[in-house]
């Protein structure tokens, strides 16, 4: 087979398999303290964001890679990667999206989200990242009238600096682990919100994040701030072009929710899985992780995983304002040669708190799936509950699936239950559905929709549609 | 510790016959564990229990040569009254006596096997100080089709003779086709602050069944490390019973290999804790071949500023489909100093299994309290009961009512 045929191949396996030309500026390859002040400086950082990188930097050359996780990979060159790239015509920011590179806009539109059209019409400001830079922010004034600023944090760093000096890293500090810490170094753009004081955000606020230049990895940072009293629900969707290269993505996420305040963070990701002989593919490390900082405040963490050759990520809650929640859904679909370990970590230390993770995971395929999980009560964190939830489902025997939830109760008035089941798809139950005129594959993604049904109806209406779709062709040819 | 390592390695060493191979793979493990050291928390199987740092402050230097040459005197007074068993003496380390009395002589063999060093498949480096210092190790085989007549009961003495020493312990058992045996540890300490290290292997042939209860009930300030590791072969059964709660530091390791059809384990167990005690039940059932069976329910009470750990896996390989696999662990926390960690594991490579974990940690439950003590209970005596009655599920589920009875008397369950 040609090469070009082979190509042609590719893009029918997955749908959204493309990538635009556009002229990239790009660092120097490699990682040192010249590529940190280089990235700093490009994007006209004040000095004490580019002491917060070196900061990270020092901390990260120290540091190891870890190996403890279950899906293993070859080892990554970080001198081999670029740290920075933006497409060339972003380097004067457009003032409309009139603008924009059409080359861009036909790009969202491949992806199915036309910005002009699609935002107004549902009623969500996007804020689309295109590689690294944040492109075009849309429904602006309507936010900036409720006083909420929603803007990459680029921007917010030159136009908010108090906000983002005391909230940022105060989650994931320069000091944190491996990934992270990179992430913190070299970040590029992202997402930052903030609610202000007892406002509820009217809309759904979306990002929709592209990798598109070859061997960038993708260091996002977002910042979400929720303010005394206020509610944001925050949805984050992922598409990539097809590449032959393994790919790295290593996001930070830092969540805020002070007294009475309630974020909500939806992720629906759907990233290159490599093709069917485990070949190429995205490597997704984020780090994601909430402080429920105030009294009576709320997280919630959703999430739908499909995409990636490989998924590590636990979003976490840190429970310390007592009568704090938090929660974590997550449906994870692996197949082919896909391989997750994700899970959540809980940790309670105000009084009164209360958590909740449910857990999906279906493994098909030669892929394997893991959920790894933390519940710690502390010793202060009286009256606390916890129930935890995780089920698999596995099709197949060259496929795995693992449970690895790690259980710690100091506190004799907190309450833990776990609960963990694997099974497989009954006989009994294709039978019905194809006696009832639905082909086998129709059936697998009926009786899955239905096993993944108590995740998938957290998800704010837009992703909901979107994800059950997504559930069902991430197990197109896993039957028979 | 190196050198106190080398000098009483090459003290052992000069009381026993051994030949040169032999020397040469006990020193190959002594070099093994001198570079490992003890087990700490970067170990993901010692993470709740770094027992590095728990010999430590405990225990502070420990010394590894015993001297076996002299005998002790058994003390009859620790045998159990009421039960006819068979009985093997372990005093400070030493065996004393072997006695199986109730048996047919020509059933059951016991060999010398002090001179072949078995490989065990767990890499930790206790096996390694285990392989390198004991002296004496037997085999007892019981013969194709034997049932032992009565129990046999293991008894672990150790005396005020001993002080801050480590005691490697090893005894291989092998049942053949139809046998069965029915094993109890038992554990007697009057010394202080000695490590134990003791290793257990079981090697069950079909339809062989192996009751296997371990008791450590009364106070003492040891260290216990124990390891069984039990392979099954086809239809065999075995079932394990853990009651841990005398000594200051235990870890009991059960690994369990179902290698034949329709084999099946059960792991119970029971931690009864309190003061600064700090215990570990760590499973491992491999599931490796279809149709096998597992069930595992382990329950605590923890008062005080006392610590139990419970590590389970289920393990089903891609052959080992009909699995049936289920594990269960709840914990009551009876003082807000008390902790209870748990890490119950799945790793599943077939599809046609049933497998299911639970694991449940809280408080008494204050609506049942107040339920008995509307109906007249004292708040001291309704607690008691709601206690009784949680362990004795646990309890019940020893198959054996002879021994069900002498455990139940022991931690004072009523019916």
């Amino acid at each position: 087979m040609d090469n070009r045929q082979k190509e042609i191949n590719n893009l029918k396996d997955y749908k959204y398999g493309f990538s635009t030309d556009i002229e990239n500026i790009q660092a120097p390859k490699g990682l040192n303290e010249d590529v940190i002040k280089f990235i700093s400086n490009i994007k006209k950082e004040p000095a004490w964001m580019l002491e917060f990188r070196l900061k990270a930097f020092e901390r990260f050359k120290v540091l190891k890679e870890p190996d403890w996780q279950k899906p293993k990979f070859p080892k990554i060159d970080y001198q081999d990667l670029y740290y920075y790239s933006a497409p060339k015509s972003m380097k004067d920011k457009p003032k409309s999206l009139d603008e924009l590179d059409p080359k861009l806009l036909e790009t969202y539109k491949k992806l199915g989200i036309p910005l002009q059209e699609q935002a107004r019409l549902n009623g969500i400001a996007v804020d689309a990242v295109f590689d690294s830079v944040s492109v075009a922010t849309t429904f602006k004034d309507e936010l900036t009238k409720q006083g909420i600023i929603f803007c990459p944090i680029s921007e917010a760093i030159q136009n908010h600096p108090k906000l983002v000096k005391k909230y940022l890293g105060s989650v994931i500090p320069t000091s944190d682990h491996f990934f992270a810490t990179l992430n913190s170094a070299v970040f590029t753009d992202g997402s930052f919100v903030y609610i202000p004081e007892g406002v509820r955000c009217p809309m759904e606020l979306s990002t929709y994040f592209r990798i598109n230049a070859s061997n960038t990895g993708q260091f996002e940072r977002t910042l979400i701030i929720a303010d005394k009293g206020s509610y944001v629900s925050y949805l984050e969707g992922c598409t990539a072009p097809m590449r032959d290269e393994n790919q790295l993505h290593a996001a930070n996420v830092e969540l805020v929710a002070l007294d009475d305040a309630e974020i909500k963070y939806s992720t629906v990701q759907n990233w290159y899985p490599g093709d069917k002989d485990g070949k190429g593919g995205i490597y997704n490390f984020v780090t994601k992780r909430g402080l429920c900082k105030g009294k009576n405040s709320k997280i919630s963490w959703t999430q739908v995983e499909t995409g990636s050759a490989i998924t590590w990520k636990y979003p976490s809650c840190i429970l310390k304002g007592d009568n704090s929640v938090g929660e974590f859904y997550s449906i994870a679909i692996t197949n082919n040669y896909q391989k997750a370990d994700t899970g959540t970590k809980m940790i309670h230390l105000g009084k009164n708190t209360k958590s909740k993770i449910i857990s999906k995971g279906i493994s098909a395929g030669n892929s394997d799936m893991t959920y790894r999980g933390l519940v710690d009560i502390s010793s202060k964190a009286k009256n606390s509950t916890n129930y935890t939830q995780c089920d698999s489902l596995l099709m197949g025997n060259k496929c795995g699936a693992h449970t690895i939830p790690y259980i710690k109760n100091k506190n004799s008035e907190s309450n833990i239950a776990h609960e963990a089941t694997t099974s497989k798809i009954s006989e009994e139950q294709l039978h019905y559905c194809q006696q009832r005129g639905l082909n086998p594959e129709e059936a697998v993604g009926l009786i899955v929709n239905g096993f993944c049904k108590e995740v998938l109806q957290q998800l704010p209406m837009e992703f909901a549609v979107e994800a059950q779709k997504l559930v069902g062709i991430s197990l197109e040819g896993s039957v028979g | 510790m190196k050198e106190q390592l080398q000098k009483d390695f090459d003290n052992s060493i000069k009381n026993l016959s051994l030949s040169q191979k032999d020397i040469e793979i006990k020193k190959f493990c002594l070099d093994n564990f001198i570079v490992k050291g003890f087990p700490n928390r970067k170990e993901e199987d010692w993470k709740f229990s770094d027992l590095n740092q728990i010999i430590k402050n405990n225990i502070g230097e420990l010394s590894f040569y015993n001297d076996q040459a002299s005998t002790n005197k058994v003390d009859t007074s620790v045998f159990v009254d009421g039960l006819e068993h068979n009985k093997i003496v372990f005093i400070n380390g030493r065996i004393e006596k072997i006695d199986f009395e109730y048996e047919k002589k020509n059933q059951i063999e016991i060999i010398d096997q002090s001179e072949t060093i078995n490989e065990f498949k767990n890499s930790n480096s206790l096996s390694d100080l285990n392989n390198a210092f004991t002296n004496k190790c037997f085999k007892i085989l019981v013969k194709k089709g034997y049932q032992l007549v009565k129990p046999l009961i293991i008894y672990h003495t150790t005396n005020s003779k001993i002080w801050s020493k480590n005691i490697n312990l090893r005894l291989n058992f092998e049942l053949d086709k139809d046998s069965s045996l029915r094993l109890i540890d038992l554990f007697n300490d009057t010394s202080e602050k000695n490590f134990l290290n003791i290793f257990y292997n079981f090697e069950l042939k079909e339809n062989a069944v192996l009751k296997n209860y371990k008791v450590d009930k009364f106070d003492n300030k040891n260290i216990k490390y124990s390891f069984n590791n039990i392979d099954q072969d086809k239809n065999s059964i075995s079932e394990t019973f853990i009651l841990s709660s005398g000594s200051n530091f235990s870890k009991n390791e059960i690994n369990c290999n179902l290698n034949g059809v329709y084999a099946s384990a059960f792991v119970n167990g029971v931690f009864s804790l309190n003061n600064d005690k700090h215990h570990e039940i760590r499973s491992i059932i491999n599931h490796l071949t279809e149709n096998t069976k597992s069930y595992q329910l382990i329950k605590s009470v923890l008062d005080e500023s006392s610590k139990a750990v419970y590590q389970g896996k289920i393990f089903v390989n891609s052959d080992a489909q009909k699995t049936d696999g289920y594990q269960l662990s709840k914990a009551i926390l009876l003082n807000k100093e008390s902790e209870f960690n748990a890490k119950p594991e799945l790793e599943i490579y077939a599809d046609d299994v049933k497998c299911s974990h639970g694991s449940a940690s809280g408080s008494l439950n204050d609506n049942s309290i107040f339920y008995l003590m509307s109906r007249g209970l004292s708040y001291q005596q309704s607690r008691e009961l709601l206690i009784n009655g949680f362990l004795l599920d646990v309890v019940e589920k020893i198959t054996d009512s002879e021994i069900k009875n002498l455990i139940k008397n022991m931690i004072g369950i009523k019916e």
